[in-house]
């Protein structure tokens, strides 16, 4: 579902260099500057894999963490066709945390390794799944702004330089590129309805507006790691950049499902051609990706306890399958 | 918690359909080949995009280094009459 | 998916076989949607995300299946409910799912173990249908035996990998097994709706299925190095109405949205 994270630094410094890896990395920038693809084996400065490991990893993540706030409407969807359809779709966001960990493991990185990372808190994830989700009307906003949001992240990602990583993103953008369309659909649906079911999508949209906004990373000026991430196409467009295109996007679709976002200084700009909107309030953004949100500690619980409740099948599992091949040795 | 008992690593190859190669599509972790045909099914094949699976473990696939590509792949750059465009024949013949 | 009931039933002059007809169907259609609601609450919380999803597929068929049957049973009733007024708008004493599909998770083992004995018993239903002479009910039979017969191989597998595998685990199945067994008699016990189905060729040959389902998860009990509890006295009652304590919670879960806003549209 979603890639924000990827611009938290973690305090990574470009190491010291011999000159034989001074030239492979020129040819290494040049590549890049092609459009050539990097594949698994292929020679990669230390820097580029740290940085791919650690952003493939924290998509994945925040992939697996965003199966929560939606998964706690499962059980509670109002009726069938839309129970079904949110388990599909949340089933889906499992499947792209499974494809992006196999990208990431091609860079020597191993899965229990990363959700290690994740379950010390190590590692980030998106922390827009930070917020809860109180009502049925935060399902579909997850849909419409959340998923709208990632898909401007991601699919840049479909041309990035790594192979393996690129490839997970066209798969997972082909699948994804109507999960914003359900969820517009069930808002559609419940402003049609009575005025309880318009009610609750409005608050939902006052809810999520701003933190929809910041899952597109700081500003440029703060951005750490946006100039070299850039250089070695791994990131394609600017955080702000990003940010501008969706407000633009989603304006219109607001007016036509006749809900208001939560912006007075939201207007459209002729001079720019673009839509101002209001000042982000940037501590809460960091007050959240901290570990201080509304649900940091629930969220990363419960993944925890889900990998320790299976430890016992994990392990089950290795022991029957050594037994089957100790047997099949011994046949 | 220690990554010695993560379940091996399968690569996934998946047939779209009839007359069609075998693709490689992905990958999945499982403890035995069983449950990785399951879960490459469960995986890779929720929208129909296949009639035929195949799953290998990773650790059994001998791969080329990519170091050796110049010896390995650049040697048949001229090997140009291996290809039908070097050969010339005369109009009235050209649909060979 | 939108309107199940479309493709199956404008074509067909449904006339029920006889006053059970519906009630039978509707047995089927709770059984299906009270264990998708069960192996729902694992998404997410899954022992490792390849399972997670393969839970999530047996799942979505289940609720499938449900909705398919619903919409068959709305059509036989005649009264105008859809899959929804079934799902949503029931009382507990309405729902009459066998209690085996009702009873809480458990751990990942007793999950695995209650699906694989309820989808057990299920690919040998459907294939009664294949003779029914609801030819609607026999297309939804056919559609799903594909379905479940993938479900009891999945689960099958892991309910062998699971007794046979570490100390713990086998300890743990043995302990699952000890429990849910006794609530799988009432998938066989013939009462008036059951015996309806058979003789009005509704699903013949339903007397026949007891034992081909104790042969075919014996022989995977025995791989799975467990132990089949001997027979109890006990039989459960959810098909007649009467359910475990954990039903209540199950669909007030389920029901509260829906029931909050009374003729809202999703």
């Amino acid at each position: 579902m979603y890639t924000q994270a990827m611009d938290i630094p973690e305090g990574n410094k470009a190491p010291l260099q011999s000159i034989e890896q001074g030239t492979a990395s020129a040819d290494f920038d040049a590549r890049c500057a092609q459009g050539d693809f990097i594949e698994a084996k292929d020679w990669m400065p230390e820097q580029y894999r740290k940085t791919l490991v650690r952003q493939i990893s924290q998509h994945a993540h925040s992939e697996i963490v965003g199966m929560l706030p939606e998964g706690n409407w499962v059980t509670r969807a109002p009726s069938l066709k839309r129970k079904a359809i949110l388990l599909a779709k949340i089933q889906d966001e499992g499947g792209h945390g499974l494809y992006l960990y196999a990208a990431a493991e091609t860079l020597g990185t191993s899965r229990d390794e990363m959700i290690e990372a994740l379950h010390s808190g190590r590692a980030k994830y998106s922390s827009i799944f930070n917020y809860p989700t109180p009502t049925w009307a935060d399902i579909g906003v997850i849909g419409w702004l959340v998923d709208g949001a990632a898909i401007m992240n991601q699919v840049p990602l479909c041309r990035c330089s790594y192979g393996p990583y690129a490839r997970a993103m066209i798969r997972i953008c082909r699948e994804e590129s109507f999960h914003q369309r359900q969820g517009f659909d069930l808002l559609h649906a419940m402003m049609q309805g009575t005025e309880a079911q318009r009610a609750m999508v409005q608050e939902a949209v006052n809810r999520w507006w701003w933190p929809v906004l910041m899952m597109f990373g700081p500003e440029d000026k703060d951005s750490q790691h946006s100039e070299q991430s850039a250089k070695w196409g791994i990131k394609r467009l600017s955080n702000d950049e990003l940010r501008q295109k969706f407000v633009d996007a989603i304006v219109e679709q607001a007016r036509v499902l006749g809900v208001t976002l939560p912006d007075p200084d939201l207007k459209w700009n002729a001079e720019h051609g673009h839509h101002d909107f209001g000042a982000i309030n940037w501590q809460e953004f960091w007050n959240v990706v901290n570990g201080h949100g509304p649900l940091n500690k629930e969220r990363l619980a419960a993944r925890v306890q889900a990998w320790d409740d299976g430890a016992w099948v994990r392990e089950a599992a290795l022991a029957h399958a050594n037994k089957q091949a100790t047997r099949s040795v011994a046949a | 918690m220690s990554t010695r008992n993560e379940w091996p690593l399968w690569e996934v190859f998946i047939r779209s359909r009839a007359g069609l190669d075998h693709k490689h599509c992905g990958s999945v972790h499982a403890p035995d080949g069983a449950l990785a045909l399951q879960a490459a099914r469960d995986v890779y094949t929720r929208r129909q995009e296949g009639v035929s699976i195949w799953v290998v473990r990773a650790d059994q696939i001998i791969a080329s280094d990519p170091g050796q590509k110049a010896e390995l792949f650049d040697p048949m750059e001229d090997k140009v009459y291996r290809h039908p465009t070097f050969y010339q024949l005369p109009d009235d013949v050209n649909h060979i | 998916m939108n309107t199940p009931a479309a493709t199956h039933e404008s074509t067909i002059d449904l006339k029920p076989l006889g006053p059970q007809h519906a009630a039978w169907v509707l047995r089927l259609a709770d059984g299906s949607l009270v264990l998708s609601q069960r192996l729902s609450e694992w998404c997410g919380h899954g022992p490792v995300l390849e399972e997670d999803i393969a839970f999530t597929n047996i799942a979505l068929d289940l609720l499938g299946q449900a909705r398919l049957l619903y919409s068959h049973a709305g059509a036989l009733e005649g009264q105008g409910r859809d899959e929804d007024a079934f799902a949503y708008w029931r009382d507990e004493s309405e729902f009459r799912n066998p209690t085996l599909v009702e009873l809480p998770n458990g751990d990942f083992g007793q999950s695995v173990l209650r699906a694989w004995a309820y989808v057990s018993w299920q690919c040998l239903v459907w294939g009664t249908l294949a003779k029914s002479r609801d030819t609607a009910l026999a297309a939804i039979g056919a559609k799903s035996v594909k379905e479940s017969r993938y479900h009891q191989e999945h689960l099958g597998n892991w309910v062998v990998r699971l007794g046979d595998g570490t100390e713990e685990s086998h300890r743990r199945m043995q302990t699952a097994l000890d429990y849910l067994w006794p609530y799988t008699s009432e998938l066989f016990h013939l009462d008036a709706v059951e015996t309806a189905a058979m003789d009005t060729g509704l699903a013949p040959g339903l007397d026949r299925i007891a034992e081909i389902w104790t042969a075919n998860t014996n022989a995977t009990l025995h791989s799975a190095t467990l132990t089949v509890p001997a027979p109890t006295p006990f039989l459960a009652t959810g098909r007649q109405g009467r359910h475990s304590e954990a039903m209540g919670y199950l669909l007030s879960e389920m029901q509260a949205l829906a029931r909050a806003h009374p003729g809202a549209r999703w």
